[in-house]
Formats: C-alpha cells, sequence, structure tokens
C-alpha cells in the first residue's frame, strides 16, 4: 500500500468552470456534487410527504397547481415518488457517494479516488437516473402508483392496471437501472481506493470508523445493485418486450383478459426486490453509523468504545443483511419452513445491533462530551435507531408480522431507523466536516435550534405511527377513514399531520443555515475540532491534491483521545510518536 | 476555541437533552400500556396465541428500549464536559462478551419462542372436515366462492369472466352448478376454514385484525391458509398489498354465524345468486 507514493499526482488541476464544477473528475467535486443532488431530492421528497399528509388531513384540499382533484391515483404517485426519490436518491447517494467521495480520500491519505473517471461517470449516470425520475410525473399518465417496491404484475401490466402505469412506470424503471449503473461504478471505485490507496502506516485496524462503514457499504452496493439492474431489465423487458418473467397468464384486468402473457411469478420479482431491497437499508443506515461513531468519540474526547467489537458488529450487519430479505415477505406465499429461518436470521441482525448501541453508550460513558450540534445529531442518530431497531424485533417474527405487516407499524419502523435515523447520520456529517469542506463553520445557534425541533419532531410523526399499526390500520391508503374502524384513528392522523408540518418547515432552517454560513460563518483553520484523523492536517477547503503531492504516514489508531501523559487530549494520526508533547495539561 | 464553546452551556443542554429522553420514553411507555390505542380482541386461540408472543416481544424489547434510552440520558447528563480530561477507556471485552450473549439469547431465543403460532397456521397440516372456500381477489372486491352440497368446485376459466359470472365458472362442468358466489364471507362459528387464496389480476391482501390473519393473493398460485372463529359477529376484511388506485376501497366483510344461521344464508346467498 506505501508502493505509489510517486504516483499521487496523477492528474493536473483542470482549467475552467466546465470541467472544474460541472465534468470535475475531482472527488471532492464529485462529492459536493452527490451532496447537492440529495439535497434537491431530499425537499423533493418532503415536499411530496407534505401534499400526502395534506390529504389525509383534509381529503377535498385544492392544491394550487395540481390539475383537478386530489385523487387517489394521486396520493398512490406521490408516495411512490417519495419512497423512490428518498431511498435512492437521497439515502444512497448523500452518506455513501456524497460524503464518502470527499472523505474517503482525504481519510486514507489519498489525492483522489483510484478512478476519478468512472467517479465523474457515476455521478452524471446517477443525475440522469434522478432526471429520468421526475420526468415520470410529467408524461402522459403520470408517475407511477406500485409504491417503491414495484411489485408485479401491477407494475408490469400497462396502464391497464392503473394510472401512472403507462410510460410512467417505464420511466421508473428506467431510472433505477440507470441508478443501479452508477452506484455500481461508484462501489467499484470505492473499494479499490480503500484497498490500494491507504497511507504508510494505515492498517485496516487503524482506519476510521467512517472508512469501515464507506468500504462495507460498499460491498454491499456492489452484491445488492447487480442483482436489481438484472431485475430491472427483467422487468423492462416483460413491459416492452412482451416477455413474461413475472406475469403469470390467465389474468384478467378490467374485464379484459391478458393474452400475451403466460408462465411468469410475481414472486420472482419479490425476491429478486427484496434480495437487493434488504441490503438497501444497510447501504443508508451504515455510513450514518461509522459518522456517529466517529463524531461520538470526537466531542466526548474518548477512543471509540470497543472499535475491534464496532468493525466486527458493522460486517456482520453487512454479511447477516443478505440472509433477511425473506422477513418482508412473510405474508407473500412464499414456503413458510423459509419463513421461520429468515426470521431467525434477522433476529439475529439485533445482536451486533444491541453491540454497537451499547459501544456507543461506552464511548459516551466517562466522556467529555461538547455538545456541538454535530454531536447533538450523533446523540440523535443514538436514539432513534434504539427506537426504530427495536420494533424490528416484532415485524422480524413471522407471527407477530401476520398481524402488523403491511399496517402502518412498518413505516413507522422504517422510517425511524433507516430514513430519520440515516438522516440523522447526514447532519451529524455536515456539521462535522461543513468548516472543513468551505473554511467556515455552521451556525452552531441555528444548528441546535434545528436539532432541538427535528427530534422531538420526528418522534411526534412517527411514535403515532405505531398505534395507528396496533389499530390495525393499512399503510398506503390513500383514504385514511376507508375502512369501519380506521375513522376512529383520524385524531393519530391530524396529530401526525400537525407534527409534520412544523418538522418539515424547520428545515427550512437548515437550509438557511447552509447557505448563510458559506458566506458569513465563523472562519475555521485546520483543525476546529481538535480531532485526530488526517482530513484535519490539511487546509480548508483542501487544496486540489489534498495533501500537496506528498503523502501522509500514520502512526496511531484513528481514536486517540485522552490519552494519559501527553499535553493534548487528542493525539493526531499523522504525528510521529517522538514530536508529541508529553507531560501533564 | 470548539472546546470553550462545547463547555459553555453544556450544563443546560445536557440537561435538555436528558429530560427530553425521559420524557420520550416515559409517554412512548404510556400509550403502550394503557393501550390506548390497540388491536380488538382476537376471536380465535389462534390470535390469542400471536397476542401472547406480542406481549413477550413487548416486554424484552420494552426493557431493553427503557435500559438504552435512559442510559443514554444518563451519560449524557453525568459526563458533560466540565473543562476536565475524558478517561481513557478503549473497550471491555468482558462487557462485548456479556452483552452480545445477552443480546444472542434474547433475541434469537425470543424467535425460537414465536415459532408456535406460525406453526399452527403453516406448518400444521389442516384438520379433517375442513370447510373449504375460495376467495378470489380482483380490483377492487373480494369474491368468495363454497363448493355446495357436492363439495366440489367446478372448474374455471379466465375466458369466462363476465359481471354475472365474476369467477369464470364453466357451465359444462356439473361440479359447478351448485358453487355459490358471494361478496361476503360467511362463516359457521367454531368450523376449521381452509381458505385457498387465489387472484384474477394483480397482487392483493387479505386481512382480518381479530383472525390475526393476513395473506396475500397472488395470481397464478392458490395460496390455502386455515382459520376458525369462535366469536359471532360481522368482522372487517381489509386489502393489505398495494393493487392500484382503488386499493383502500377493496372491503369485504367476514360474518361469523352459528351454523343453523350460517346454513340459512348459505342457501339464500345461492337463491340470489
Amino acid at each position: 500500500m506505501a508502493a505509489h507514493a510517486s504516483e499521487v499526482h496523477h492528474h493536473a488541476p483542470p482549467e475552467g468552470f466546465l470541467w472544474k464544477y460541472i465534468f470535475s473528475k475531482d472527488h471532492k467535486v464529485i462529492g459536493i456534487q452527490y451532496y447537492l443532488l440529495a439535497v434537491v431530492a431530499v425537499f423533493t421528497g418532503m415536499f411530496l410527504s407534505l401534499l400526502m399528509r395534506i390529504h389525509l388531513f383534509w381529503p377535498n384540499a385544492h392544491i394550487p397547481g395540481m390539475d383537478g382533484d386530489f385523487t387517489p391515483e394521486k396520493y398512490l404517485a406521490l408516495m411512490t415518488m417519495h419512497g423512490t426519490i428518498m431511498v435512492f436518491m437521497v439515502l444512497t447517494t448523500a452518506p455513501q457517494a456524497g460524503f464518502g467521495n470527499y472523505f474517503l480520500p482525504i481519510q486514507i491519505g489519498a489525492a483522489d479516488m483510484a478512478f476519478p473517471t468512472l467517479n465523474m461517470m457515476s455521478f452524471w449516470t446517477t443525475f440522469i437516473s434522478f432526471a429520468c425520475l421526475i420526468a415520470a410525473f410529467f408524461v402522459e399518465g403520470g408517475a407511477p402508483i406500485s409504491g417503491w417496491t414495484a411489485y408485479s404484475p401491477l407494475s408490469t401490466l400497462g396502464s391497464i392496471s392503473g394510472p401512472g402505469e403507462g410510460l410512467g412506470q417505464t420511466m421508473w424503471i428506467i431510472s433505477i437501472a440507470f441508478f443501479c449503473a452508477a452506484s455500481l461504478m461508484g462501489a467499484i471505485n470505492f473499494i479499490t481506493t480503500l484497498i490500494d490507496l491507504r497511507a504508510r502506516g494505515l492498517t485496516m485496524m487503524r482506519l476510521p470508523l467512517t472508512c469501515w462503514a464507506w468500504f462495507i457499504t460498499a460491498i454491499l452496493s456492489l452484491l445488492a445493485f447487480g442483482v436489481l439492474l438484472a431485475a430491472g431489465i427483467l422487468m423492462l423487458l416483460d413491459r416492452l418486450a412482451g416477455t413474461s418473467f413475472f406475469i403469470p397468464g390467465g389474468l384478467v384486468v378490467s374485464g379484459v383478459q391478458q393474452t400475451g402473457h403466460t408462465g411468469g411469478s410475481p414472486l420472482l420479482w419479490q425476491h429478486l426486490f427484496w434480495f437487493f431491497g434488504h441490503p438497501e437499508v444497510y447501504i443508508a443506515i451504515v455510513p450514518g453509523m461509522g459518522a456517529a461513531s466517529h463524531v461520538l468519540s470526537t466531542f466526548a474526547r474518548k477512543p471509540v468504545f470497543g472499535y475491534r467489537a464496532m468493525v466486527y458488529a458493522m460486517s456482520a450487519i453487512g454479511i447477516l443483511g443478505f440472509m433477511v430479505w425473506g422477513h418482508h415477505m412473510f405474508v407473500s406465499g412464499m414456503s413458510p419452513y423459509t419463513g421461520f429461518a429468515f426470521s431467525l436470521m434477522t433476529m439475529a441482525i439485533g445482536v451486533p445491533s444491541a453491540i454497537k448501541t451499547f459501544n456507543w453508550l461506552g464511548t459516551l460513558w466517562g466522556g467529555q462530551i461538547r455538545f456541538t450540534a454535530a454531536m447533538l445529531y450523533a446523540i440523535g442518530f443514538v436514539t432513534l435507531f434504539v427506537s426504530g431497531g427495536l420494533s424490528g424485533l416484532f415485524l422480524a417474527q413471522p407471527s407477530v408480522d401476520l398481524y402488523l405487516h403491511n399496517t402502518y407499524f412498518v413505516p413507522a419502523h422504517f422510517h425511524l431507523v433507516m430514513g430519520v435515523a440515516a438522516i440523522f447520520g447526514m447532519f451529524t456529517g455536515t456539521y462535522l466536516w461543513f468548516p472543513k469542506v468551505t473554511g467556515r463553520k455552521l451556525n452552531e445557534t441555528l444548528g441546535k435550534l434545528h436539532f432541538w425541533i427535528t427530534l422531538p419532531g420526528t418522534y411526534a410523526i412517527f411514535m403515532p405511527m405505531h398505534w395507528l399499526g396496533l389499530a390495525g390500520a393499512p399503510r398506503r391508503y390513500a383514504d385514511s377513514t376507508a375502512v369501519s374502524y380506521l375513522p376512529a384513528l383520524q385524531p393519530i392522523q391530524w396529530f401526525i399531520s400537525i407534527a409534520a408540518f412544523i418538522t418539515i418547515s424547520a428545515q427550512i432552517l437548515f437550509l438557511f443555515n447552509l447557505i448563510w454560513s458559506l458566506k458569513f460563518g465563523e472562519k475555521a483553520d485546520e483543525n476546529p475540532w481538535q480531532a485526530t484523523t488526517l482530513e484535519w492536517t490539511i487546509p480548508s477547503p483542501p487544496p486540489f491534491d489534498n495533501f500537496g503531492g506528498h503523502e501522509p504516514s500514520v502512526y496511531r489508531g484513528p481514536y486517540e483521545y485522552g490519552v494519559p501523559g501527553y499535553v493534548d487530549d487528542y493525539l493526531p494520526q499523522h504525528v510521529e510518536p517522538g514530536k508529541l508533547a508529553t507531560g501533564s495539561a | 476555541m470548539a472546546a470553550r464553546s462545547g463547555q459553555r452551556g453544556s450544563t443546560a443542554v445536557a440537561a435538555s437533552l436528558a429530560i427530553l429522553l425521559v420524557l420520550f420514553v416515559g409517554i412512548t411507555l404510556y400509550f403502550f400500556i394503557a393501550k390506548v390505542w390497540w388491536y380488538p380482541p382476537a376471536i380465535n386461540d389462534f390470535g390469542r396465541e400471536i397476542d401472547a408472543q406480542f406481549t413477550r416481544t413487548f416486554i424484552i424489547t420494552g426493557i431493553v428500549f427503557v435500559a438504552s434510552q435512559l442510559g443514554l440520558a444518563w451519560v449524557v447528563w453525568r459526563y458533560r464536559s466540565n473543562g476536565g480530561r475524558a478517561q481513557y477507556v478503549e473497550g471491555n471485552n468482558t462487557f462485548e462478551a456479556v452483552w452480545t450473549t445477552a443480546a444472542i439469547v434474547l433475541f434469537v431465543g425470543l424467535g425460537i419462542f414465536g415459532r408456535t403460532a406460525w406453526a399452527q397456521l403453516h406448518f400444521n397440516s389442516i384438520p379433517q372436515g375442513a370447510m373449504v372456500i375460495e376467495v378470489t381477489g380482483k380490483q377492487f372486491n373480494w369474491i368468495f366462492r363454497y363448493p355446495g352440497a357436492d363439495g366440489k368446485f367446478g372448474s374455471i376459466l379466465p375466458k369466462y369472466i363476465t359481471e354475472s359470472n365474476p369467477v369464470g365458472l364453466d357451465d359444462r362442468d356439473p361440479a359447478g352448478a351448485d358453487d355459490v358466489v358471494t361478496l361476503t364471507l360467511g362463516v359457521p362459528l367454531g368450523r376449521e376454514i381452509e381458505l385457498v387464496e387465489r387472484s384474477q389480476d394483480v397482487t392483493h391482501g387479505f386481512f382480518v385484525r381479530e383472525l390475526r390473519l393476513k395473506q396475500d393473493a397472488l395470481p397464478g398460485m392458490l395460496i390455502p391458509v386455515h382459520f376458525h372463529a369462535d366469536v359471532p359477529g360481522d368482522y372487517e376484511i381489509a386489502c393489505t398489498q398495494l393493487c392500484g388506485s382503488g386499493h383502500h376501497r377493496m372491503r369485504a366483510t367476514l360474518k361469523v354465524m352459528p351454523e343453523a344461521e350460517f346454513e340459512k344464508w348459505l342457501a339464500n346467498e345461492k337463491a340470489n345468486q
């Protein structure tokens, strides 16, 4: 890993706006591009959920700009697009491709990613995917209504099965296929970079946990997105070329016999989709785990408790994550024997998750906690991860899932654990690294205000959904009073809608902070948080080639905070042992 | 300096965070324990077995939930910065071993314990003498079919499906002559029912809260489940698998009646067919 020192200067800084900021091969620019794409996507996704909440709250509302009535299919289209945008364009881009692109090379002491051109292609392929997805709103019939899971045959029969199932659904699949291709490019790049470009002395067990998280996530992406790409192409063929991979024969839809298809299996799509879909939730959350560990240690001024256990736990989550997809399918009609096996494997994922939680508490235990905005979000990550993770133990059991499956209990669970917890991971990363990227700190007061609305707001939105689910309220209903026992639950829906309006409005604070601090934020030096890892050894913002043409050497682990016998309470990774001031503080 | 700004006001922040977490735990526990919004009573042993497993899961996850959240509140409060130096601890293998073992025993044990209810539904063979009813999902309603006096379903074909023949009965098959097709699922009280699920178009989900039973109906597959209902009454059947724009209005009623009343109901349905 040290044999490449002479190659660090493998490309010169680009000239001109287009090559510098648009088609840049610089991992830092690409990281920011991914981040900005995610910001646009997350506000779009939130806006869609706001419309959905308005509809549940006030079904006859006339929405300015929306043609005609707020019909059930419009609700389902919003729901499908909300899920797809959030899962793919937000949770898969910012934590991994955004932060990872920017900081993985810097944290391992490299000048760039291993394949800069591939990196650029990966971003622009993602961009095409995003554009294609948004365009689905504007085609005839509108956006698809089959949910982000696109179960066949609803998603394969064309517009006869519902509005939006024509061109809209086709655009959706093409978008997903592009996204898969982009993720595969990114995954190969991440894995190669981490294995080949680590600085001298940076052994695997000296990597920051953020790097471990991006590495494990990249492996998950490589294995999962390939399968979704294949499945997506098969679905496209079913729709456009008359094949029948996922469509059985003998269907009668809206009174019309479907004679063109025979012999396909709707269950096959579910297997392929969830073989991707479950690892996907770890693709979303594992980078957040890395960021939270990193920040908790930095601002508790203590080493991560049980570093090795954390690495093993993340690896175990990654491996087990590929053996549990069937827990999404307990009521699907697959073999009940495999259901029991999937259940036990899923319960087993609770074990590494518990290890991580206890180690986070152990990291804070005995610390000197500095409540920066970044730290508040890392602590918020832990509480959300615990709350959202534990409800998974209900859904992981086929017997209990018989009742809870496809009720509001499910969105309650996954929004807390893979949705908002992962978003908190992004917030913690943003508050931590903004000074490195821009040379200015985000405003701490605004950041804290944002936190004090967002954490309680999140719980106010998603905890009551558990009780809706317990009362048997099915999810994905355009009318929350449709079934006889639902009107009694309407007060919960109102409460959730109000909490959502407030919490979503508060996100403007974050957006404002990002823009305001860019120009007016407190100036940050190289290492504003007195942190140990390599990104804090270079100027803020970093120069084009990161380390100015030389390769740093690493002498110790990433979280040497509070080591007795030294003047400073942090020992940077790159300082030679003899050059550290010893003595008491 | 960041160190200073971190220390300043850290007591207020730590206290607020700890109080927020304690409040959150308190409110959450209240709603779960007071059962303000809850599932309706089960109408058979199977449902009660699932409820028992739910309660076991709730107790175990509840303990972990309270311990972790209050533990977090405690460390946040107790270890707020006072300008001193943190304890240098890199980990503790005994602790790791203890909580790993505890988590394995609790979580995997819970999973094994919950096997019984699942086995009752899917592994145990359907009892002799069970009454067979077929349910067909289509956008956007449920259709039920009873085999009639001969105990045999007549053959059906997609090409015969019309508004008046919603399942597509083949009138050349004598076995189908006495089939009864209904829009309500009537069942005799206490009798074991084998429900065979199918779908004509897309995937639907059959869900009755009081039975604690949910099973998707997939086109191209016949999926059997079985149940019995011990409390007479009308229960809502909701669709729980996204099936299109009318998903939310795809509903029907499960009607549990004493045997004699059921026979009368079925005869009446047949006469009106």
